[in-house]
């Protein structure tokens, strides 16, 4: 008890928070290191705010640097959008494992939509193969790495796994410096630029949904997608955490997410789960549906089912 | 017996009517929510004009149509091996070989038509129609948008995919395809390093 009166003594007397003490390194830091030709938004970078606490002009401008930025680095012109939640939306998905063959479309269209890195490879859909009549459901059981001439296997079903924006995120719950968080449409995003790669949240997913950036991500300039979310699909720093965002940059403007576009077999359903007449609602409101790991309490948005029997004919 | 006033009256009975009209209020709309209940039990049967603007583009007829051969030929009932070109083309008939043939779907007399098991004539636009005669129950699910694939706007203007986008009517089993490549092992994970 007194030694902790006496660290708040000391703190008043000082009047130095541990934010501006930081922010002063970090200021003697860049201004030691800054190489001749830096310019004003390298500055902007390193004191930039929480993404919830910048105002509209602030967000703008960064808008635009990161535009201006991204349009040199990558040869193409770029657009970075922050479009908000749309009022009265909760998104929602559903999975017809009956009808997902594991064929892995889904997997690679998310690279190409979100500009992951491809060295080193970062996927945000993992496809786990399980064998039918055997005790599943986790996912030590499963095999990620399959890889026959020809999908589905006989004998084998295929359920793929990517964030399921849990109602009750344990992964926001767990950030020490609130990098992540929920939207009001449900989706949980993460501010690249404040987050400081402890990968606490990755700890705390149980679905595995989470991916570091462990080097510098690289993506080929050909292939970069120019259209994109400040809370998405722009290029991440390395060192940061990132995560499935139900293609933030494509459904808030009202379009479908990159998985259910290229989906062969249609299995995957996306919509508003607030509007009765929406592809998930009808899922929700006609067949049985399940959750991975409901009993641990994080009431994932992410439904799956199966609509057919077992007759998906395999050779 | 207490006596009541001609006013005392006039209130209880005014008061019993609205009691009564209240009573007969509530039990109609007990009937009307019950009737609403009914309706909500078949949501999965939903009108097929619902989806009809919707669907996503027809593929074509690409050489020329069934009638340019097929009205100078004599019609020929009896169920069997076709010869030219017909034993290539439009491949081998798998769905359901053994009871079916070309005719319990084509039209024998107006060979630019589909012939539903009524007798009616269907054009092949509305080919989905015949489906919906044995299929019934992946119909109606395709109708409401869970057996199929949907693109374009979640909110807005939808693109249904229908039976034959993906099924291929004379052979309608979903194909077998080659995975894309398997994620890197963590042991294969190769971080470019500066020189």
């Amino acid at each position: 008890m007194s030694e902790n009166k006496n660290t708040e003594h000391r703190a008043q007397k000082t009047d130095i928070t541990r934010r501006k003490f930081l922010a002063g390194l970090a200021a003697c830091a860049s201004a030691l290191s800054l190489p001749l030709n830096a310019d004003a938004s390298m500055l902007e970078e390193y004191f930039r705010q929480h993404f919830k606490r910048l105002d509209k002009d602030e967000l703008n401008t960064i808008l635009k640097n990161l535009e201006k930025e991204f349009s040199q680095k990558y040869e193409k012109a770029v657009t970075v959008k922050a479009t908000p939640a749309m009022e009265d939306v909760l998104f929602g998905y559903t999975l017809d494992v009956s009808r997902c063959i594991g064929c892995r479309k889904c997997v690679y269209a998310c690279i190409k939509e979100n500009n992951q890195s491809r060295n080193p490879q970062i996927h945000w859909i993992k496809d786990l193969e399980f064998k039918r009549d055997e005790k599943w459901f986790h996912f030590k059981d499963s095999e990620p790495y399959y890889d026959p001439p020809e999908v589905p296997q006989k004998g084998r079903f295929y359920l793929p796994v990517q964030c399921q924006q849990c109602k009750n995120p344990p992964c926001v719950k767990v950030c020490p410096v609130k990098a992540t968080w929920q939207e009001p449409d449900g989706i949980v995003v993460v501010d690249y630029n404040w987050c400081i790669g402890c990968r606490y949240c990755m700890a705390a997913c149980p679905y595995e949904a989470r991916r570091f950036n462990w080097g510098k991500p690289d993506i080929p300039k050909e292939e970069l997608n120019p259209n994109m979310h400040y809370l998405g699909n722009r290029p991440r720093p390395k060192g940061v955490v990132e995560k499935c965002t139900w293609c933030i940059q494509r459904t808030r403007e009202g379009r479908y997410p990159a998985c259910i576009e290229i989906c062969p077999t249609g299995a995957r359903k996306f919509g508003n789960l607030l509007d009765p007449e929406s592809d998930v609602r009808q899922v929700l409101d006609n067949f049985r549906v399940f959750r991975l790991k409901e009993d641990l309490g994080t009431n994932p948005k992410f439904f799956y089912f199966f609509s057919l029997g077992t007759h998906i004919k395999a050779k | 017996m207490a006596q009541f006033n001609w006013y005392q009256r006039i209130l209880f009975s005014v008061m019993l009517c609205v009691a009564a009209a209240a009573v007969v209020f509530v039990s109609s709309g007990d009937i009307l929510a019950a009737e609403g209940m009914a309706q909500e039990e078949n949501i999965l049967d939903r009108p097929l004009e619902e989806i009809v603007g919707q669907l996503a583009p027809q593929n074509q007829l690409t050489l020329f149509p069934c009638s340019d051969c097929h009205n100078d030929l004599p019609p020929n009932p009896k169920k069997r091996e076709l010869g030219e070109p017909h034993n290539e083309l439009p491949g081998i008939f798998k769905h359901d070989a053994k009871n079916r043939w070309c005719l319990d779907c084509h039209d024998m007399r107006n060979r630019d038509k589909l012939r539903l098991l009524n007798g009616a004539l269907v054009d092949f636009k509305e080919y989905y129609r015949l489906c919906e005669q044995c299929h019934g129950r992946i119909y109606r699910e395709w109708k409401v948008g869970v057996h199929n694939k949907i693109t374009g706007h979640w909110k807005g203007e939808k693109q249904y995919w229908h039976c034959a986008k993906c099924h291929n009517p004379h052979d309608p089993v979903f194909k077998p395809q080659k995975p894309a490549p398997p994620p890197r092992k963590p042991t294969e994970i190769y971080i470019k390093t500066k020189k």
